[in-house]
């Protein structure tokens, strides 16, 4: 006490000038120099203000210190103001630090001052150092006064087109500043919002929403054209930054997309239905005609997918950001996959255990199904602290069902037992809520309750009282023998509430226990006067009932009771008193009531319903402060519920061109700024590191979308990842002309390279980029011709085939930049890898390696073991092309060869044959104009000059379906007329067969698992239940490579996706009674699901 | 009464009038200027730092100044929770919002004015801790006192306008260097600074864990495998819930700008892992490799659970018997120690500890081995064993004195059990190869793996 007299005294003397500051901040700075004076630190002062004025950069460093500290501890330090705002200029760097520090601290008091420093600041904006610029952003914006707003403004605005990604951030940070300072200016700072939403940086993504969060909330209609940039980066974005984003699309996403929930069951079925058709381009006709069915947009799906790998994060807020989102839209059917992590999480510190279990309580009350395989991890040890015990056994208790209520009651037992009383009483109340909740154990419950009356401790044995109380309420049978036991036990329990439960209880069952009844009324009568008020109330209570009852032998006893309280001394218990008097006494006065006194009495009583307390939290937006508290917080942004009808998704298209413009000219500056910085290195570290791991088809496709995305289009290039589900509701014609010339291309490029196609594109890699520039970039677009056509299919719209080729063209002059160094990391591979500065890394590192490695994952790689093969059957079935009445003699016949690597490893052969049923030649028969869906090519085949009158031409061409089945349209024609014919693929041709080991299959089937996984059970004609039988049926519905398998009843078939590479794994497990289950593993459902289709009847029919 | 004097002395009102209503009147003033600024006073808006004592030993603000008043809400709740572990991390007050987190002896309060996801703040309030204690050597008051210089330019750095800038200790690093006596003695004769004065590298990058410019004589890289053993075991022997968790910790130094990619023998042991950013996803998703940048230094590269399937191999068993006779102001207490199902290996710094009924008032036992301790205010009795031998297995036992009148403890207490095993991962989990990519150089390599117990509870 008396170290702590000394520093009240210190305290004293400077606290109250900050009271008077806080009440009235303008107020004139002399105020609290006043004050000073009586300070016990005036002397110290006055040697810190020499210090600061001294000319050593030492002294006013420790000086500077010194001060810091003085704030640090709450100690009063405004009267230094003018001589710390003199070095606002200094050298030094650390001087300068703290002089902000001090500045932020105090400039809102003395306004007048701090504006002196002001032009330091201003000075200090421009300076070439991107951390002076933006630390004097910072100081600037934090120093709160609304003088400056303008001069604020001013600097956000230049901070925000800065060409440092850290500059912007702070201009971010400094908005929400800004608008606390002065919420006027709110318009022009949405708009400076606006500007930095469309940022690139991962460094500026949170910070800007943050901003957003803060100002405008309520403006959605910003995020729109950011919305897929924000879920592809989101990997990227620092933690905290995750956290904020992920909030915000939460709610976005409740205001843009339909609920998944309406028809969970079918949701997994629909959804891919659904998306094969959108790929169809089909998708607003569908959704007119079938209202009904759901579907997820794309972009829903999109966010999902994306924040999923999240929930391995560190970050504890990160999870529970993450799983919130899953709570609040994922379908119910995946919303499972946070409960792992969110377990994981209990690990965790004090107040995170607590933070997340309050969520997992809210969470296992609708879903129970979610945490039950994490039951014991609930589990309560002595050592937790009371309330994370309190929270664990509220979890368990909502966990309780009938499977596993024995294993819970044994556990609770232990739990009764426990030195902590308060959660021994808890524990009671959670028996009591299972006994009611399964009514399978009600009884035991029951039992185990009373044989806790007989407990030594009293607050257990007046919770179980309590307890059995409700419980015997809510099942008004025959427990008389209960009730007798508990009234042996009034003469031991003290506790009123207790006591009083007893009473209450043989007043209301007094017919069941007829002898008893009456003589504990004797014994209450006794000790009325020593009773606590509860008690005395359930006395009368009880006489009152018994008088009813049993009137002969109670009457007296009764008047006995409502005379003591007639006289006591609360005026409840008076009031009681009478009023019962005049309701159960007959006199002349009593009126009608009395009549019906005994239906008041002892009318039937609902139960009380035993819940949990946390039943009414799930209003509020999971894993905010709002659902801790259970009650509103200042800035709530309700969840709202979902739109009947989803507002138009287009809104969310993004211009490429545009982007590619601006990005182009940051890129161009950012160099000028920084000569030495290598923007491709790090994709080329990445590449190289790929190549020696032994990259894979898919791997490679991101690749070459990575440098898409660092050539300008990033996001609707990452987005273009998953085309697959990428709604490609813009179509256009105007497209075709760079499909011409990107299937150009790659037909240059393969036609070197098919051969090597079958060992992956490792080795093209090497090939091309050791070869000359020219290769080099036509496989840079042909590797990924998809991503091409798919960041084009977002703009397409309104743009002309010129403006796309030039495009082109300065995507190819900066491949052509590319290679030049590439050659040197893809050469020398890691053994010749060169000695790079060690700074220069770094700072080209500017696109993570995560998001590479995520953009890889997008599309399934595969491992290396995994080898195209040739086919295992060639199907001899062919399709009517064009039939001879309608070709003016001229008809023509496909079918699929099944020939891989005959045009790229997009393409689909397909072996037309074309014959002349006319008597005359037929000259130049070839391919016309070409009406194809969304990023569909088509190789033609060669012009047949002249085709004799009955001779008849096989052709090969090839076609890009895009893995899917949209229908090939395009004109066949002759020198005179045209035709125009369909080539649609069934499902099992847009596949090529692959090898793999058992062992392979089994692993990559592991990885494939819930979504990405149909089945069926078919019934198997008796003739199809050998294995040659089955192999060959199933070979020739599709083009599937066999997989060796150990079991006699499993077949296993292996292919992948023509176009993406997907793999696509068939089960075939044969099983009693000619059924089997056929199971289909794939990362394209759609595909998968129609295949399932497709293979059904093939195994039944003979 | 400790409590009490707290917020009695540092009431910055000078009169003794700290009664409640003069507090909220100073906050509702407080509060009024605010209101001028609306609502929006976003995430992190103060921290106080508060010793077990009650005292405010410091208080930063990112925003306008919130009196230390408010602290008094938070004695009140921690009077009213029965120790400082049930102090409840978020406090509601009239204005402010109270989230704290207690580590090493010091509570961290921060006020939050808005909706704020509280786990952000808990999260973020554990990484200021985090970064004190790897800048300092602890997280104490007195090593917060001595640098608070460096505490307030850390905490400046780590959050502007309440939302976190840069908390990777590799960035801060770089901004503000840690304290050592060479430098302090450098700097005091050249006037040189600990602050940095160019933007870190790293923060512009994705690569934002890793500082540029890593130069060892010596390249090092080592991973200590350690796992821990979470277990419940009932009465009677057997086991009620065991799952074991995992973290692999790395020590990295290796010059340049290494890509390492490890891996395992068996990856599919782990069930859930959580990673270090640095460690790139997808990659572990399509291969089981963990390929990553690592950031230099000492950090926690993943930390895992071993799924559930899996039995877990308990390796110690306790023979007890502790029973308190009735109507008898004495029990007995006897608890021996063995060693099961550990692999060979030696099982070693076993310490038991037991929080004893209230009614317990001294215990009279003798140890075969190792030493014990009892503590009749907290009535923590500690034991510890050492290294168990299978030969003589270790063994405590004797006579507990019981408050006489009271009534006989209804519950035994249970037994907590730390042991460790080195040389072993319990699960079996093996690193298969670390190889380095990026880099020319040779790095040596080590990998270390060692068992503990974690929250390893034996009731009785």
């Amino acid at each position: 006490m008396s170290g702590n007299g000394h520093s009240y005294g210190e305290q004293a003397g400077e606290a109250a000038p900050e009271l008077a500051q806080e009440a009235a901040p303008t107020t004139a700075p002399s105020v609290p120099a006043a004050f000073g004076l009586f300070s016990s630190d005036t002397k110290k002062n006055e040697d810190l203000k020499q210090m600061l004025e001294s000319s050593k950069d030492s002294a006013k460093l420790d000086a500077m210190k010194r001060i810091v500290g003085m704030i640090a501890k709450g100690k009063n330090a405004s009267e230094l103001f003018p001589a710390v705002v003199k070095n606002v200029a200094s050298k030094n760097i650390e001087i300068k630090k703290l002089v902000y520090v001090y500045l932020m601290r105090y400039a809102e008091e003395q306004q007048d001052l701090a504006l002196l420093s002001i032009s330091t600041f201003q000075r200090a904006l421009k300076d070439p150092n991107q951390l002076i610029r933006a630390s004097a952003l910072r100081v600037l914006s934090s120093i709160r006064v609304p003088i400056i707003v303008p001069i604020m403004m001013l600097a956000i605005k230049e901070a925000s087109s800065d060409l440092s990604p850290y500059v912007r951030k702070n201009a971010a940070h400094a908005i929400q500043k800004l608008y606390s300072l002065d919420p006027e200016q709110k318009e022009m700072l949405i708009e400076v919002i606006e500007k930095l939403l469309k940022d690139r940086s991962t460094l500026v993504a949170g910070s800007v929403v943050m901003a957003f969060e803060e100002v405008c909330p309520d403006r959605i209609d910003l995020i729109h054209k950011n919305y897929r940039k924000l879920c592809n980066l989101l990997v990227d974005v620092e933690e905290w930054g995750q956290v904020v984003i992920i909030h915000m699309l939460t709610r976005y996403a409740r205001t843009q997309f339909v609920s998944p929930w309406k028809t969970d069951d079918d949701v997994v079925e629909e959804y891919n239905e659904n998306n094969f058709y959108e790929s169809d381009g089909e998708q607003k006709e569908k959704d007119r005609n079938v209202k009904k069915t759901y579907t997820m947009d794309p972009d829903h799906r999109l966010l999902l997918r994306n924040t999923k790998p999240l929930l391995q994060s560190r970050n504890a807020a990160v999870v529970m950001a993450v799983a919130q989102l899953y709570w609040h839209l994922a379908p119910k059917s995946e919303a499972g996959i946070v409960s792992k992590s969110l377990v994981r999480l209990l690990r965790s510190n004090r107040e995170v255990q607590y933070i997340v279990l309050q969520n997992i309580a809210t969470m296992s009350i609708q879903r129970k199904g979610m945490f039950e395989p994490y039951l014991k991890s609930f589990y309560v040890r002595s050592t937790d602290p009371t309330m994370i015990k309190t929270l664990k056994l509220e979890i368990l208790t909502n966990l309780a069902n009938e499977a596993n209520i024995s294993t819970l009651l044994r556990e609770f037992q232990t739990y009764v037992k426990s030195q902590d009383k308060q959660f021994a009483a808890a524990t009671i109340q959670a028996i009591g809520r299972c006994a009611t909740n399964i009514t399978e154990v009600t009884d035991t419950c029951l039992n185990g309750l009373v044989c806790l009356l007989s407990n030594r401790d009293e607050t257990v044995v007046a919770e179980s009282v309590v307890v059995i109380k409700k419980l015997l309420q809510t099942q008004p049978a025959h427990h008389g023998e209960i009730i007798k036991h508990m009234a042996k036990l009034l003469d031991n329990i003290t506790v009123p509430v207790a006591r009083a439960s007893i009473l209450w209880l043989i007043g209301e069952y007094c017919e069941r226990v007829p002898k008893i009844a009456p003589d504990v009324l004797r014994k209450t009568a006794k000790s009325f006067t020593n009773e606590d008020d509860l008690v005395k109330l359930q006395i009368l209570n009880l006489g009152a009932k018994l008088y009813l009852t049993n009137s002969k032998q109670t009457k007296l006893l009764t008047q006995y009771v409502l005379n003591l309280g007639k006289y006591d001394q609360s005026y409840d218990i008076r009031d009681r008193t009478r009023f019962i008097r005049q309701l159960i006494v007959p006199n002349e006065k009593s009126g009608a009531l009395s009549k019906y006194a005994k239906k008041i009495f002892l009318a039937q009583k609902p139960a009380p319903l035993l819940e949990s307390p946390f039943k009414d939290r799930d209003h509020f937006q999971l894993g905010t402060l709002s659902h801790t508290l259970n009650s509103r917080a200042t800035g709530y942004l309700e969840l709202s519920d979902w739109p009947d009808v989803a507002p138009d998704p287009a809104v969310r298209n993004v211009e490429v061109a545009e982007s590619a413009k601006e990005w182009t000219a940051i890129l161009g500056k950012t160099k000028k700024e920084k000569p030495t910085e290598k923007f491709y290195s790090e994709s080329e570290e990445e590449e190289d590191e790929s190549a020696s791991t032994g990259a894979t088809e898919s791997e490679s496709g991101s690749e070459s979308e990575k440098e898409d995305k660092e050539e300008g289009s990033s996001d609707e290039s990452s987005g273009s990842s998953s085309s697959s589900e990428e709604s490609s509701d813009s179509e256009s014609d105007s497209k075709e002309s760079t499909a011409k010339k990107t299937s150009g291309a790659v037909k240059e490029s393969n036609a070197e390279e098919s051969k090597k196609k079958a060992k992956g594109i490792s080795k093209n890699r090497n090939t091309s980029s050791s070869s000359d520039t020219e290769s080099s970039s036509s496989e840079g677009s042909s590797s990924d011709s998809k991503s091409v056509s798919d960041s084009r299919s977002d703009s397409d719209s309104g743009k002309s085939g010129s403006a796309t080729s030039s495009k082109k063209e300065e995507k190819t002059a900066q491949d052509r930049k590319t290679p030049s160094k590439q050659d040197v990391f893809l050469l020398d591979l890691d053994d010749f890898y060169p000695v790079t500065t060690p700074v220069a890394v770094p700072t080209a590192a500017v696109l993570s390696p995560s998001l590479t490695a995520d953009l890889e994952g997008l599309s399934l790689s595969g491992s290396s073991v995994i080898d195209v093969t040739t086919q295992v059957f060639v199907p001899t079935k062919t399709h009517e092309m064009l039939h001879r009445m309608t070709g003016k003699g001229l008809s023509a016949h496909y079918h699929f060869s099944r020939q891989p690597d005959m045009f790229g490893d997009h393409m689909v052969p397909v072996q037309v044959t074309v014959t002349n049923t006319t008597d005359q030649k037929i000259e130049n028969i070839h391919i016309g104009e070409k009406k194809l869906p969304l990023g569909m090519r088509i190789h033609e085949f060669n012009p047949i000059e002249c085709l004799e009158p009955g001779g008849s031409v096989t052709v090969s061409m090839g076609i890009d379906f895009c893995d899917s089945t949209q229908t090939a349209s395009f004109q066949l024609c002759t020198k005179d007329d045209h035709f125009n014919v369909n080539i649609q693929p069934p499902v099992g041709e847009l596949l090529l067969p692959v090898t793999m080991s058992e062992k392979d299959f089994k692993k990559e089937q592991g990885m494939l698992t819930g979504m990405n996984e149909t089945s069926a059970t078919i019934a198997v004609a008796p003739q199809n239940s050998t294995s040659l039988v089955i192999i060959e049926k199933v070979v020739k519905a599709a083009n599937l490579g066999v997989v060796p398998s150990g079991q006699d009843n499993i077949h296993r078939f292996a292919a992948k996706t023509v176009h993406s590479g997907s793999l696509m794994l068939v089960t075939v497990e044969l099983k009693e009674s000619s059924t089997a289950q056929l199971i289909i593993n794939t990362e394209k459902t759609v595909i998968g699901s129609v295949l399932l289709r497709e293979l059904k009847p093939v195994l039944s029919q003979g | 009464m400790l409590m009490r004097c707290g917020p009695g002395c540092h009431c910055p009102s000078p009169s003794p009038s700290n009664l409640i209503p003069k507090r909220v009147t100073s906050k509702e003033s407080c509060q009024a200027t605010d209101g001028k600024h609306r609502q929006s006073q976003k995430m992190i808006h103060s921290l106080f730092l508060i010793n077990c004592s009650g005292d405010i030993f410091l208080e930063k603000h990112w925003k306008s100044v919130v009196s230390q008043s408010v602290c008094d809400y938070f004695f009140e709740a921690q009077e009213k929770a029965i120790d400082v572990e049930n102090v409840p991390p978020v406090i509601s007050t009239p204005h402010h919002y109270l989230i704290s987190i207690y580590r090493d002896k010091i509570f961290f309060v921060s006020v939050i004015q808005t909706e704020v996801p509280p786990l952000f703040v808990i999260e973020f309030l554990h990484r200021v801790a985090d970064t004190f204690q790897d800048y300092f050597g602890e997280c104490s008051e007195t090593a917060i006192k001595d640098n608070v210089v460096i505490v307030y330019e850390l905490l400046e750095e780590m959050l502007d306008n309440g939302f976190p800038l840069a908390t990777e200790s590799n960035i801060l690093k770089e901004l503000i260097k840690p304290p050592t006596i060479l430098r302090s003695v450098v700097n005091s004769i050249t006037g040189s600074s600990n602050v940095g004065d160019t933007l870190p590298t790293g923060q512009l990058s994705n690569i934002p864990w890793r500082r540029a410019g890593v130069k060892y004589t010596n390249n090092e890289a080592y991973f200590d495998v350690i796992e821990e053993i979470d277990a419940i075991i009932d009465k009677s022997g057997s086991t009620v819930f065991a799952e074991i968790q995992g973290v692999i910790d790395s020590c990295i130094k290796l010059s340049g700008m290494p890509d390492l990619s490890l891996s395992f023998m068996n990856p599919r042991l782990l069930d859930d892992v959580s990673f270090h950013p640095c460690i790139r996803f997808k990659r572990w998703e399509s291969e089981r490799v963990l390929s990553f940048i690592p950031p230099d230094g000492n950090f926690r590269l993943i930390s895992y659970r071993v799924s559930s399937q899996n039995l877990v191999a308990i390796p110690v068993y306790v023979k007890h018997m502790i029973s308190f006779k009735e109507n008898s102001s004495s029990g007995r207490f006897d608890v021996t120690i063995g060693p099961k199902q550990n692999m060979g290996k030696t099982v070693e710094g076993v310490v038991m500890t037991v929080h004893m009924p209230k009614a317990v008032l001294n215990m009279n036992l003798t140890a075969t081995q190792g030493s014990y301790t009892f503590d009749p205010v907290t009535k923590v009795l500690t034991w510890d064993v050492g290294k168990i031998t299978p030969q003589k297995l270790p063994n405590l036992k004797g006579i507990v004195n019981l408050q006489s009148g009271a009534p006989k403890p209804e519950e035994n207490p249970s037994l907590n059990i730390q042991f460790k095993i080195q040389q072993l991962a319990i699960s079996g989990l093996k690193v298969n190869r670390l190889d380095m990519y990026g880099e020319k150089y040779k790095p040596f390599k080590g990998v270390k793996y060692i068992t503990k117990a974690g929250k390893f509870q034996v009731r009785t």
